[in-house]
């Protein structure tokens, strides 16, 4: 993409309504040179395969796709689009609620109610001259692996660790199945605490691999709320987790419904009237019921402006990026960590192998399941075998074996399609196996062994 | 652009190749949680509803030894999608007298709430649901008037069991009767 583009586009937008930006090209212009200094002078610090010459054509045309425009996703798209990039995506399932509007600062009292992806796509396009930014109103999950193939670099700004793990699967999907290499950048932030980390599928760890350092979720003893509640919060566990089941039964608690939190909030104060315990009140029910943690603006700005630095840093090569982790406390004067986090090497989403084996659709599971067990690059005991949706063959435990030992009789083209991946896990193999399986009339014959090729 | 695509190139020499799957990790660890299980101990079954739907399933314990033998209890297991970093929900759906689960299946055993770590599995709820039956904790009560009865007398706690257990009623709750020989 180059300037004069950019010039027609900007003049056919008629966007004049905004102060800084109705300036002339020139001046335009006069807004990113130090970042033109930054980005086009190589130096000691720069990565290898340092161009100073293309950076800011490759930073104006890399495909950058934001997930989450909520507090990190308002910061990383304001980031984004100040630090030269100019065609940005993002995606995010919300609308604007009337809480986010200290914090999430593209949008204003009138947004109440619009989908934030839209609300902040508009408000940076508007602010920034030259910038392109598509929103997507969707679940991240409802979005093609085509749309995210686009994409040249991810950005998430994500509050959940089911996204994060699904995002991070997707990365490395995208990279086995179309040799599709898209960093991943993950920011995240819980209250004063934050961190960003850069995610290159199957060079670093990847999110499930540190899966056990995520900090639980505060949960107390069941008997401590049923009996002995001491803290504020056991009356709210009590009222939510056996008053509501109890006086409702059947009808699932809606956090988000003022109605069923008023009437937690009645019961969770009647029970600390009880017990003498003082500071149940409405905020602290919904917070202990949405387990929700203050989110603070700072921690937002500071966590976003890592993680849009090592955007610039992966995309021109100016500088060397994070390896791999970089932790905030907040909480402790304004403290930073560093580290490399090693990726796991028995890691379900990453740390297996992958083969493909080529098998002829007659051939029966029984029969496929015995050249698993002699294939010498796989020399599994006892193999149970499972699709994404269904259960072939489990060796145990006794129930599930005897409700698939019919299938070891039927022929694998009855069982599954071409090209399914199979999962194998086995008790002989500390990890599991995952096996892309193409049916191929032209293999050997039933009888005959086909043999397993690993696919590096 | 970082020459990522170079990195990645001199590396593949030495790193494994990788997975290409659409399951879970959750279904894959769940997987392996379930297919390792061939030693269930004969006092526990689990069963599964749908073979194909691994996240539900039920679980029937019947203690051969202790205050409840010859009873047969029925839980069911959810399966979080988070799993292994959240624990399943456990239920009992029988209306049971033991201090340790309350008249509508609550369970409290720690490693289902505040001890859960990802590192266990579901044998080990298995095990520690198990060790209820054989050791019913009067220290961390649910049902707390049978811990009362248990901490106070061990012969009138043994009587009010047998009695819940062939479907008595007491304390203005009738119990469901769970006796393997009715």
């Amino acid at each position: 993409m180059d300037a004069d583009n950019d010039a027609d586009r900007d003049a056919d937008s008629g966007d004049d309504d905004d102060d800084d930006d109705s300036d002339s090209d020139s001046d335009a212009e006069a807004r990113w040179s130090d970042l033109w200094r930054a980005v086009g002078t190589s130096g000691p610090l720069a990565a290898p395969g340092f161009d100073p010459a293309a950076a800011v054509a490759q930073l104006r045309a890399t495909r950058v796709l934001v997930i989450g425009a909520g507090g990190l996703g308002c910061e990383l798209l304001k980031d984004l689009a100040l630090s030269g990039f100019r065609r940005l995506d993002v995606v995010d399932m919300d609308t604007i609620d009337i809480s986010n509007l200290n914090r999430q600062f593209l949008f204003r009292a009138a947004d109440v109610g619009a989908p934030k992806a839209t609300t902040a796509a508009r408000w940076v396009a508007r602010r920034v001259r030259g910038c392109r930014i598509t929103p997507h109103v969707a679940r991240i999950q409802a979005l093609p692996d085509a749309f995210y193939a686009q994409f040249g670099l991810i950005v998430c700004g994500l509050d959940s660790v089911e996204a994060r793990r699904w995002i991070s699967f997707l990365v490395l999907r995208l990279y086995a199945e179309q040799d599709l290499m898209i960093p991943l950048i993950d920011g995240g932030t819980e209250g004063l605490k934050g961190q960003s980390r850069v995610i290159l599928p199957h060079l670093t760890a990847c999110y499930e691999c540190s899966l056990d350092m995520q900090t639980k979720a505060v949960t107390y003893p069941i008997c401590t709320i049923a009996n002995t509640p001491r803290l504020p919060e056991h009356c709210v566990e009590w009222a939510s987790v056996m008053a509501w089941p109890k006086a409702f039964p059947g009808t699932p608690l809606d956090a988000d419904d003022p109605t069923h939190l008023a009437w937690l909030y009645d019961a969770a104060a009647a029970r600390a009237r009880d017990h003498h315990i003082r500071g149940v009140t409405y905020k602290l029910t919904q917070g202990v019921v949405k387990h929700i943690i203050p989110a603070i603006a700072s921690t937002n700005a500071a966590v976003a402006a890592s993680c849009v630095n090592e955007a610039l840093k992966i995309v021109t090569a100016a500088y060397r990026y994070l390896n791999n982790y970089m932790l905030y406390a907040g909480d402790r004067g304004v403290y930073t960590y560093t580290f490399a986090l090693a990726r796991t090497p028995a890691c379900p989403a990453c740390g297996s192998a992958r083969l493909e084996m080529a098998v002829h659709p007659d051939r029966s599971l029984a029969a496929f399941l015995a050249d698993l067990a002699d294939a010498p690059s796989i020399q599994l005991a006892r193999p149970s075998v499972r699709t994404a949706t269904a259960s072939l063959y489990m060796h145990a435990p006794p129930a599930l074996e005897a409700a698939t030992r019919a299938n070891l009789a039927r022929p694998l083209r009855d069982l599954v399609a071409s090209g399914d991946t199979l999962t194998v896990t086995d008790a002989s193999l500390p990890i599991s196996l995952q096996i892309r399986l193409c049916l191929d009339p032209t293999q050997d014959p039933p009888e005959a062994s086909a043999e397993p090729e690993a696919r590096g | 652009m970082l020459n990522i695509m170079s990195i990645k190139k001199a590396k593949a020499a030495n790193a494994g190749a990788p997975p290409t799957s659409k399951t879970s990790a959750a279904q894959i660890r769940l997987q392996k949680d379930l297919a390792d299980m061939d030693h269930l101990p004969s006092t526990m079954a689990l069963a599964f509803p749908d073979p194909n739907d691994v996240f539900h399933f039920r679980l029937t314990i019947t203690p051969d030894e202790g205050f409840y033998r010859g009873g047969r209890f029925h839980f069911t297991f959810t399966v979080p999608t988070s799993y292994p970093h959240e624990p399943p929900r456990v239920l009992c759906t029988q209306t049971i007298y033991h201090p340790n689960i309350d008249l509508e299946g609550k369970v409290c055993l720690n490693i289902l709430r505040e001890d859960w770590k990802p590192v266990l599995n579901i044998n080990s709820i298995l095990v520690g649901l198990q060790y209820l039956f054989l050791e019913p904790n009067a220290d961390d009560p649910l049902n707390k008037e049978a811990a009362a009865i248990l901490q106070s007398s061990r012969a009138t706690f043994d009587a009010n069991v047998r009695k819940a257990m062939r479907g008595g009623a007491f304390g203005g709750v009738t119990y469901d009767n769970v006796m393997v020989h009715p």
